[in-house]
């Protein structure tokens, strides 16, 4: 089998003297979809910004695709990762944010397009077009000159899937996508997300979706208090889990 | 009082007719307003002492026009220099470096608490405390050297002055604005692989600019009445052509009125500036489509202010 897509090794984050992550080890392989569960406060979305270096570790190792994220060795040191070598790796790493985090400026269509022309330098209106693929492939046909604020919760949620998949990355993040949404609304965003898996995309997904979880996971992590509690298959994790920890959680989530 | 029929078998309720309540302390301040509005524009027609006939004579004055010309090129300039200014200390002061977000501080700190008259004439007297001026790099050689004298004419005081000291303020508007931007943009760019000057310049500054325009606005109109401060330094502005006219006829009041119309005139127009430019800033902001014309607008203002007026017989 080939590197991990994503590996993490005594992984510590802290803010101030609150330390949230407290030495995580998790590997994702490519092609893989892992469902991070737990309380809130347990480290799972601050864990998930480490990966593309929204936020910065203070100890352990965190690579993505056998590179060091934020970071290039040379012999035994470490050094920073300059601006533009962090940008172009995160470019390579979807993410979807719990409030969507659409540019309000911009219709639909160029929220899709802007960052491959941006960042990628595509043409315009190539990047137009597949934004307008994209768009139809999330279910939006009918939406690519609306700004944000003339969108649903769950239209605006698709339009960014579609949004980070423009970049073509290698990797998706979810951050609780469907955590902001009514309840009816759910249902079409974790849709997309069940597709994605389908055509082999890694995903790593924080969620309360237990049912989403249960079916579409290729493995479930349990985080509580910065640390794994435990990980497996969801038929393990879910139904038969082996901590009490994830036991109690589960019976209030579930 | 109201008469609302039972028309359960018709489908749909008759509209509510009811009489309704009688504003009497309304109805006495539009009265009081009234008389006193009648009372002013009687006054401003028929006194002879405003000397209508002269500010007409005056209006078009090549001498008036002239200083218009220098105060609307006053204001450009000086709130150009504002905002590149503002919006450069704003970056500078949000600027993770210490050293450089307080030298932004410490700008606005000064310019913020002196006044804008002292700095005007402080740079027209430059010469005394720098009498010759050399700008290059420091050490190196110099781009521009010579006799301060020569180099600061009294319009370049004004521009300095006036463009220096409206950055200051520019400078909390346009920061302001830009934190005014939920983070989670920034983040969704970074996401997507912009750098940080991308990210500003694509999705920050564009979304901090409905924050940013009114205010600035504001400043615009402010600007173009603070150039007449000018006149102290003898820059030929509006302030200053009307005053050296009735320096030689003795008319000071209808050319005072000749200087206000024309400011008026200036500031109306960039009302209706500032109107179209929110306008184009606040799209994708609100979940109505564009907003109407400043016409259709104003239209639409009268109609709702009377509104509140009509009651059903």
């Amino acid at each position: 089998m080939s590197a991990p897509m994503v590996k993490a090794e005594a992984v510590h984050k802290r803010f101030g003297r609150n330390e949230v992550l407290r030495g995580i080890d998790l590997e994702v392989a490519a092609g893989e979809v892992m469902c991070l569960l737990g309380p809130s406060g347990s480290g799972k979305s601050t864990f998930l910004r480490c990966i593309n270096h929204l936020e910065k570790i203070n100890s352990g190792r965190l690579s993505v695709d056998g590179e060091l994220v934020g970071y290039r060795q040379a012999g035994d040191r470490l050094h920073e990762l300059r601006e533009a070598d962090v940008a172009r790796k995160r470019a390579e790493i979807g993410m979807v944010f719990q409030h969507f985090n659409l540019f309000g400026h911009m219709t639909a269509l160029w929220n899709v397009a802007c960052a491959p022309t941006l960042v990628k330098g595509v043409p315009r209106e190539q990047a137009r077009a597949r934004a307008r693929e994209l768009l139809d492939r999330v279910g939006l046909g009918d939406k690519h000159d609306s700004y944000p604020a003339q969108l649903s919760g769950g239209q605006q949620q698709r339009v960014a899937i579609a949004r980070a998949l423009a970049m073509d990355p290698k990797l998706m993040l979810f951050d609780e996508p469907t955590s902001a949404l009514d309840p009816e609304l759910v249902g079409d965003v974790l849709e997309v997300m069940r597709g994605l898996a389908g055509e082999g995309m890694t995903m790593v997904v924080v969620t309360h979706e237990m049912g989403f979880a249960r079916e579409v996971a290729d493995r479930v992590v349990f985080m509580d208090g910065g640390v794994v509690v435990e990980a497996g298959s969801p038929g393990e994790v879910l139904a038969s889990p082996r901590h009490e920890r994830t036991r109690a959680f589960l019976s209030k989530v579930l | 009082m109201s008469s609302v029929k039972d028309t359960a078998d018709k489908g749909r309720p008759e509209e509510i007719r009811a009489v309704p309540v009688r504003h009497w302390g309304r109805w006495l301040a539009a009265a009081i307003v009234l008389v006193v509005g009648v009372a002013v524009v009687r006054s401003v027609a028929t006194n002879a002492r405003l000397e209508w006939s002269v500010v007409g004579e005056y209006l078009f004055d090549e001498r008036v026009l002239e200083g218009l010309r220098v105060t609307l090129e006053l204001t450009v300039i000086s709130m150009a220099i504002g905002i590149v200014l503002g919006v450069l200390l704003a970056v500078m002061r949000l600027s993770p470096n210490k050293l450089v977000a307080s030298a932004s501080w410490l700008y606005i700190w000064f310019f913020r608490g002196t006044p804008v008259l002292v700095q005007i004439i402080f740079w027209y007297f430059i010469s005394a405390a720098y009498p010759k001026i050399n700008i290059g790099i420091p050490f190196g050689p110099a781009f521009i050297h010579g006799d301060a004298n020569t180099l600061i004419k009294p319009f370049t005081a004004a521009i300095l002055a006036l463009g220096l000291n409206e950055g200051a303020y520019m400078s909390e508007i346009v920061r302001a604005g830009i934190i005014s931007v939920d983070e989670g943009q920034a983040d969704a760019a970074h996401s997507l692989g912009m750098t940080r000057l991308q990210t500003m310049r694509r999705i920050v500054l564009p979304q901090a600019m409905r924050v940013i325009i009114p205010p600035t606005g504001n400043e615009t109109i402010s600007m173009l009445k603070t150039t007449s401060l000018v006149s102290v330094i003898a820059v030929p502005d509006l302030l200053y052509a009307v005053q050296s006219i009735y320096a030689v006829n003795f008319r000071t009041i209808p050319l005072l009125i000749v200087a206000s119309i024309w400011y008026l005139v200036c500031t109306s127009v960039l009302y209706v500036g500032q109107y179209y430019l929110e306008r184009y800033y606040a799209r994708g902001a609100t979940r109505e489509g564009a907003a109407p014309s400043l016409a259709v607008a104003m239209a639409r203002g009268v109609l709702s202010f009377r509104r509140h007026d009509e009651g059903t017989p």
